[in-house]
Parts: C-alpha cells; structure tokens; sequence
C-alpha cells in the first residue's frame, strides 16, 4: 500500500533539523552563505561537515525568531565577510556593484562619439563584389 | 621509452615552431618587406605548421598509448589513472590533467594552424606569411611552457604498482569532450588573433580582412558554445543538486571570451559589409584571445578558488602570467601604435544596423566587464587592502540580467534596419502589435502559473519577441525574393539568401529559445527534500514517484548503492524508471552521485539519492528510508537545445558561398583592373 | 581624445591586472585570516574531558596569557603539530587549554593515551557550537589569548616551530611588565 509522503517533518527531521523548520527559507539563506572549507560552493549545496553545522546553525537562529539579515550577521561577526557570496553595498564594495553600469555608460558615450566623428567623414559607398575584388587585386599588387 | 620519445617528438615540434617563426617574425617585420621571397616564405611556413602538427600529434598519441597501457612509471599516468578504470576513460585521463590538458592545447593550436596553413592558399602572399609566423610563434610559447613547467612525460622512479586513479568526477562521458570542444574554441581565437595583429602589422587593413577573418571566429565561437554547454550539462547530470551555472571562477574564465567572441563575429559582420568598427574589431580580436589566456591562467595558477582548478603551483602561475603579459602586451602595443593607420571607415546613423550591432558589442562588453569584475574583486580586495570576501550568484545574477536581458530586444528589432541609415519609427511600428502580443502572452502565461513576476514576464516576452522577429524577418527575405521575380521554389530562395544569413536565424532562435528556457526554470524549478521508504510514493507536479527501493551493486571501478525509482504520470502509467546511484570509487574512496534524470520537452525530473537513515530500533535494514531529493526544471531542456542552436547556427555560417570566393575572384580581379586602369 | 583613451586603456587595464595577479599568486587563497582577533574571546562552558563535571570556561583563565588549540582524533594534520604542543607544554610557560572539536570522548582519551597529553585543560565540544563561535573552519586550529581575554592571535593549520616566538613569547614579555 503506497503511502503519500508530503511531510516535510520528516525530512527536517531526517536532516537533523527542528521540526517545522521552514526549509525554502533555509535553502535562500544557506544559498547566499559560503562554505569555508569547500572549493567555491554554498552551505546548502556542501555536505561537508562544517557545512551541515552551519545549516543547523541557520535552522535554529531561525527557530529562534531571527531575521535573515540578523542571521547573516552572525555568519560574518564569525568567519567575516568571506562567508556572504552576495557582497553587501557598502562604500568599499561601491565600485563592484557599480562598475557594470558605469561600463554601459561609457559605452553609450563612446557609441555617441564615434557616431559623430563619422559624420565628418567622407561617406564609404559599399562596394560590390566586383569592386570589392578589384580592391583586393590592387592590393596583392602592393605587396 | 615511449615517453622519451614523446618528450622528444614536442622538442622538436618547440624546435621547429622557434626558429621558423622568429626567423621570419624578424625578416617581415617591416611592412614592405624586401627581399624576401614570399612565396618561398609561405612554403616552408606551411610545411613547418604540417609538420608541427604531426609531431604534436604524435606525442599525444604517445601519451594516450601510455594511459591505455597503465605504464606506471609515468608520472602523469600514475597521478591520473589505475588498472580498473574503463578503457575510455583511461584514454580520456591523458587530458585529465594539468599537463595532459595542456599538451591538448598544444595540439589543438598546431592543429588550427595547419588549417590556415591549408585554407589560405587564396589569402594574399605577405598577409598568409605573417599570419602562420604569428601561429607559429604562439605554438613556441605554448610549447615551451609545456615543456618546462608542465611536461606530461616526466617519469615516476621507481615505478608504483598502481595509479592514484582518474578523479571520478571526471568518468563520464561529457567530461571527455567537454575538454577538447573547449580547448577548440580558446585555441581557436588565436587564429583571429593573429589575423589581427598580422593586418596591425601591416599597417593596412584591406577590405577583405574582416571576410578571412569571419569563418575563422565563428568557428572558434562555435566550439567555444559547445564547450560550455557541454560542461554545463555535466554539472547538472554530475553534482547532484540539479544545478548548472555556479558563476565558478573557472566557468567565468570561459564565459568571458565568449561574450567577447560574440561581440567579436557581430562587430567582423559590421567591418566586412561597411568596412566601419574597424579599429574596434582589431581590438576585440586581441581581446578575444587575450581572455582565452587569462582563463587559463585564473584555472592553472592557483590564484582564485574554484572547484575546477587544478593542482596550483604558483611558479606555473607566473610563467603563464609572464606570457600573457608578453603576448597581449605586445599586441597591444602594436595596436596603440597603428590603430591610426588603419581609418575611420564608412559612416553611419544613430539609427541603423551598425549602430545596433554597435549597441550589441556595448553590451557585450559591458557583461564581459561585469563578469570579470566579479571574478576578480576578491583578489583585488585582498591585494589592496588584505579583506577577505566573496562574490557569487547574488552578484552575477543581479547584474548579467539586465544587461543582456535588453539585446534580446535589440536583437529582435536589429535586422529590419537598413545599413547606415534608418528609421527607428519605420522599423519599430510593425513590431509595436507583435510586442503588445508577446507581452499579453507571457502575462497570462505567468499568472495561469502562479503569482505574477515580472522578470519573468520581461524574460518571455524578449523570447517571443526575439523568434517572432527572426523568424518574420527571414520570411519576409523569401517572400521579397519571389515578388523580384525570382520565383524559384523554397530552397532556391533560401540558398539565395546565403548561409551566413540563415547561420544568424538559427543562432538568434537559439538565444530566444535560451531566454524563455531560463527565465522558465529559475522562476519555477522547485526541489523536495524528503526521506522516503521502500514503497512510499509522493506527488510531485503531475508526476508521481514511487520509491522501489535500493540494492548494492558495482561497476568496473566502483560499488554502487543503486536506486530504483518509479516515475508516473497521471494514472497509473510508469514512464521512466529512475535509478539514481551512490557510488564509491575503491581507488580513492570518493563518492560520487549519479542523479537520475527524465529528460522532457517541456521539464526534468530529476532524483538524488542521499545517505540511508538509520533504522529506528525493531525495522529491518531493507526498510530503512533514504533521504532524496527530487526536482522539477521545466524548460529545462530548452537551455541545453537552445545552445546547440547557436552553435549550429555558427557552424552554419562556414558554408558561406562568400567565404569560397576567393579563388575565384583573385583572377577575375585581375582582369577588371587590367580593363579599368583609370579606376587606380 | 576618446580615441586615444580607447587605445591606452586596454594595456593599462593589463598592466594593472598583471600587477593584482602577481601580488595574489603569493597569497594562499584557501587562508582565512580570523576576524575575532583583537576583540574578546568568546564565553563558553563546556564540560571537561577529566572525569568528574568540572566546566571549563575562558573566565577562569583570565589574568594571564593562554593558548587554545582545537583538535581531533579524526585530525591527521593534529597528529604532526602534536610534538611540537608538547614542546610548549614542557615549557610551561602557558596554559595549554585542548578543545576536542566534534569528537567522542572515549576517541579523544585514547587518542592523547597513545601521544602524550599537553594541555592544562581539555574541553569537549561534541557538536562544534563553540568552534562557530570561534569561527573555526578546520582542524587544527590554535588561538592565542591575553590576559584581558582578547584573542590576538590565530593560527591555521599546524603550528610550527616559530609559533611560539613569533606569536607567544612578546605577549608574555608585555605581561611580564
């Protein structure tokens, strides 16, 4: 007789967790935290060990009716800000969080100019393919 | 001995590619280069760039026989392979190394050069000679890197028994292309690497340039699309967490040639039908390869963390660094002093397909900034002032977004504009109704899914916007050619409009199909974890999955805890039975997770198999329940289909009739300048 | 003027990033340096490894300089810097306090059993809490602790001979007077 398994209570438990732990919103925190000892991964995607204490860690900060951005605080006044994968907007981070839309910036302005400096210039009619290998004969002549 | 013979085989190769190419880097420095037999010159640069290749190939040869016959008493094979692994996959080991890879780097560079070697009879004498020196002078960098700080040939005495083994991540079938298609497209950037530097050299830029240059970027591109995606695809069927893009150091260090390769085959459109962007696309050539030589250097040194990279040696590190800096430093150089020469070229509008493909390189490089910002601000950080931080898929996601969310419209709009002057009213008024469709479209079928989320409503709408305009542009490019009279049935027509045409409405669908497929599966993927017992079953979406249960099992090289799930949909009807493993490699004792997956059009299903829970007190062990995970990706397919798109969309561009021409035209010219002098 | 900052630019933009790479290739990226040093070390009351419920707590070491090491009987990289702690022991000069970190304590008693014991103390923290607070990240692990009870020093990985020169012995020069 197959039984319908929809608890999540049983997984939390499964994974150590309080039951009744509201595991979405332990997968988003876990997901912007980073594992310390692995190479480059989340606290949610590492099973390392330190990892899986970390989650636990975040499953009972939030069990204790604690903000996410008071969770996340506690992560860094211990292992710093290493630890947070999405950079906070601070002064010394400005120019991270900044720069791409200063390159489009720049870009469009660049665009602008070299649109303008060509209207000073003679047009180039475009050439045919005859023309087009007319100019290139001439220039295996050159060499 | 074969290993000495190997070694020997890239000496000689190194050998060969040095004194070659400097000889001749010396006697065409100057741009009229008297004196010098060119076509002498370009025989024995020819012959130099088969030859190197055939040593190179030869030596990898070598080393694949060294893998396949486990001869321990090669370091490398020692390192990277053991006597269980699979007959393919010791094959595969000999690039599943640092050193191994590299020679395949190696390989594919003389490999790419003797392809120019071969397809550049027609090329003008002087511009093919400076090309495959440029070619040939790479190689002997490459090569005495290889030789000197990576030699895959070094010998292990005395000889051990038995390798380490083959990281398992790496046994598995993609991982055995994804490497060389990889390696295809970063090598492959160098050929329109020094087609660039080989015109700065010449302090002249004809208006053929960008025409040589296009089959040979998009090629690189191509493979470079493949590379990715194939990586891509690994991971997800690999690490078990339904995962495929990580924003990983390494990922980015592929990810930021191809942007700029994309920038690159837009802007060489531009340069050879208007002969404008020139200088641009000079500089976006070197760029292109420049970033091909960063990546290895972030992935070989050590100087970034990632889950990619390989053993560090921060001595590598250095040398790798010393020869980007030479190569790209020269170049650049070269490209600051005779930039001028090269012109303005032809004009155009504020409105108009060149400022649009303009607009597409902006962006580009605007995400190619991003990226590469985010990779590296950890470093700069703690160099600068010694703060540890990270930057990861908040930051990437945030930013990449809604910078190359808006080419998808541009790019909808881009080729109804006329070359060098249009109208944006004229071009804007026909797409106003389909917009508004598309719009209405995705909103309903945001809302009919769930709560209403606008990026996701932005993310379809550019998709269908995107294909509509492709797709009604092309058939109103065959409909135009039979009202000219031109009534020949649908293949003519087609024909008519060229490859590279077709190549673009490929590639462009592709990238549609790759924003509806992304924006679908980030806004409503969703994963259970659960623990579930032999015979439970649970309802995920309109699929049901029944849990038959585990039982132990073994491959050639490991044991295996294998699953045996059941998928159904809808009443009753089994569909796919799901065997997701656990399996543990005896060599190093690594586990590794092989999840399950039913592939569908419109969602994957996919299953991870986690650790047993232990029995409570009175259960049987064959009762236990095992933590699983189970994920539903719809649209997830599209993202792996769309990419494949593109890629066969680049590909396609290579059969160009264009690109055939000229040998053809070389002697037509001939004529037509000998009847019309006065046209001198 | 455009022009001339586009043709500059990218080798500028070379030069720098050649600077940054040389400077991180020295670096170990994997080293994360402590971000409690110099501010207090963390409470905690854990029970002690010695029979009997005696608690060990940082409060009862204040006044003068003391080391903790974090350690395991799981932890090969413990097994090398294992001499050189009873080095430091036999100097008795500081307190040597053990935090057996995810550890049972019948592994850990075997483990000093067949090495040697050198701390003072041994506390045992059976499911890492005390090694967060610490932001421990691994194992060994070793902190150094003044008299105020302000970490000044973190040591990751195995100690080495001039960890004790280098780290310890000013401190306790500065206590001296």
């Amino acid at each position: 007789m197959a039984t319908d398994v929809t608890s999540s209570d049983t997984a939390a438990a499964a994974n150590g967790l309080p039951p009744g732990t509201d595991l979405v919103r332990l997968k988003d925190i876990a997901s912007d935290l980073r594992c310390l000892v692995c190479q480059n991964q989340t606290i949610a995607d590492s099973n390392a060990g330190l990892a899986v204490d970390l989650r636990n860690q975040v499953a009972k900060l939030m069990s204790q009716g604690k903000t996410d951005t008071e969770i996340k605080q506690y992560m860094v006044d211990r292992y710093g800000e290493f630890v947070l994968y999405d950079p906070p907007f601070s002064v010394s981070n400005a120019l991270l969080w900044v720069g791409p839309f200063i390159l489009v910036v720049a870009g469009v302005w660049i665009t602008r100019r070299m649109i303008a400096a060509r209207a000073q210039v003679p047009d180039v009619p475009e050439l045919s393919e005859a023309q087009r290998a007319a100019v290139e004969a001439r220039y295996r002549q050159g060499q | 001995m074969i290993a000495e013979i190997g070694q020997l085989l890239l000496s000689l190769a190194f050998a060969a590619s040095l004194v070659i190419g400097l000889q001749h880097l010396w006697g065409l420095r100057r741009v009229a280069a008297p004196g010098v037999d060119l076509a002498a010159a370009n025989r024995i640069l020819g012959t130099t760039a088969f030859l190197t290749f055939v040593l190179v190939a030869a030596s990898f040869g070598l080393l694949a026989t060294l893998f396949m016959g486990s001869d321990f008493s090669v370091l490398n094979v020692a390192e990277n392979s053991n006597t269980l692994l699979p007959l393919q996959y010791k094959f595969a080991a000999t690039w599943g190394s640092h050193e191994g890879s590299f020679l395949l780097w190696n390989l594919m560079l003389c490999g790419w050069t003797a392809a120019v070697a071969l397809a550049s009879n027609a090329l003008a004498a002087g511009y093919r000679a400076r090309v495959l020196t440029l070619l040939l002078v790479l190689q002997a960098f490459f090569l005495l890197f290889l030789l000197s700080s990576s030699n895959p040939f070094e010998r292990l005495l005395p000889a051990v028994a038995e390798g380490r083994d083959l990281n398992p991540l790496l046994q598995d079938p993609f991982m055995v292309i994804h490497p060389p298609m990889l390696y295809m497209g970063y090598v492959g950037f160098a050929v329109a690497f020094a087609f660039a530097v080989a015109a700065l050299m010449e302090g002249r830029l004809d208006p053929t340039w960008a025409r040589w240059s296009r089959p040979w970027a998009n090629a690189a591109w191509s493979f470079l699309t493949i590379g990715i995606l194939l990586g891509s695809w690994w991971a997800y069927r690999e690490l078990g967490w339904g995962g495929w893009w990580f924003w990983d150091p390494v990922e980015n260090a592929s990810l930021m040639p191809w942007l700029a390769g994309t920038a690159l085959i837009h802007s060489l459109a531009v340069t050879d039908k208007r002969d404008a962007l020139k200088s641009w696309t000079i500089l976006l050539s070197l760029v292109a390869f420049a970033l091909s030589l960063l990546g290895t250097f972030l992935v070989r040194s050590g100087v970034l963390t990632s889950v990619h990279a390989f053993a560090t040696d921060p001595k590598r590190g250095i040398f790798i660094l010393s020869m980007l800096m030479l190569i790209v430093g020269a170049s650049l150089v070269l490209y600051a002093l005779r930039t001028r020469d090269i012109g303005l070229g032809g004009r155009f509008g504020k409105v108009s397909r060149e400022s649009f493909l303009l607009a597409n390189n902006v962006l580009m490089s605007a995400a190619l900034g991003a990226v590469m910002l985010g990779t590296l601000y950890p470093l700069f950080a703690e160099v600068l002032s010694g703060r540890k931080m990270s930057v990861g898929p908040p930051y990437f996601e945030a930013v990449f977004v809604p910078l190359l969310l808006p080419a998808a419209y541009l790019m909808a709009v881009a080729p109804n504009l006329r070359w060098k002057e249009s109208t944006l009213p004229a071009v804007l008024r026909p797409m106003l109704l389909p917009t508004l469709a598309a719009l209405l479209l995705a909103t309903a079928a945001v809302l009919w899914l769930g709560p209403f989320k606008w990026l996701t409503v932005l993310g379809l709408t550019g998709a269908l916007i995107l294909a509509w305009g492709t797709a009604d542009h092309a058939r109103r490019q065959l409909a135009k050619l039979s009202t000219n009279g031109d009534s020949g049935s649908l293949g003519a027509r087609a024909g008519k409009l060229g490859a590279s045409y077709w190549g673009m409405v490929i590639a462009h669908l592709g990238v549609a199909a790759f924003v509806a497929g992304v924006s679908m599966v980030k806004s409503y993927e969703f994963e259970r974890d659960l623990v579930m017992k032999p015979a439970e079953t649970v309802q995920v979406g309109s699929n049901r999955i029944t849990f038959i249960g585990v039982d132990q099992g073994s491959g050639p090289n490991y044991v295996t805890q294998h699953g045996v799930f059941e998928l159904t949909e809808g009443e009753g009807k089994v569909i796919y039975l799901m065997e997701p493993q656990k399996r543990m490699y005896q060599a190093g004792r690594q586990v590794m997770t092989e999840a399950a997956i039913d592939y569908g059009m419109f969602r994957d299903v996919y299953v991870s198999l986690g650790e047993p829970v232990e029995p409570k007190p009175g259960e049987a062990a064959s009762d236990q329940g095992w933590s699983v995970r189970i994920y539903v990706k719809p649209f997830m397919a599209w993202v792996w289909i769309a990419c494949l798109m593109m890629a066969i969309g680049g590909g396609t561009t290579l059969f160009d009739r264009r690109y055939r021409l000229r040998r053809a035209a070389a002697p037509a010219a001939d004529a037509a300048s000998a009847s019309s002098p006065a046209q001198a | 003027m455009g022009g001339r900052l586009r043709i500059i630019l990218p080798l500028l933009v070379l030069i720098a990033l050649a600077v940054v790479f040389v400077i991180g290739l020295q670096h170990d990226p994997r080293k994360l340096p402590s971000v409690l040093v110099d501010k207090p070390a963390p409470a905690f009351s854990l029970p002690a490894l010695s029979e009997g419920q005696t608690v060990v707590t940082p409060d009862a070491l204040k006044g003068k300089v003391w080391l903790m090491n974090v350690f395991a009987s799981w932890c090969g990289a413990c097994v090398a810097e294992h001499p050189l702690l009873l080095a430091i022991a036999a100097k008795n000069a500081v307190p040597l306090v053990g935090l057996a970190y995810k550890d049972e304590p019948a592994d850990t008693r075997e483990w000093l059993a067949q090495r040697g014991n050198p701390y003072t103390q041994i506390a045992i923290d059976r499911n890492g809490l005390v090694g967060i607070d610490y932001g421990v990240y691994g194992v060994p692990e070793t902190f150094v602790i003044d008299g105020a009870g302000v970490i000044r020093y973190k040591q990751v990985g195995p100690v080495d001979e001039a960890f004790f020169t280098e780290h310890v012995a000013p401190l306790l020069a500065q206590e001296a007077h």
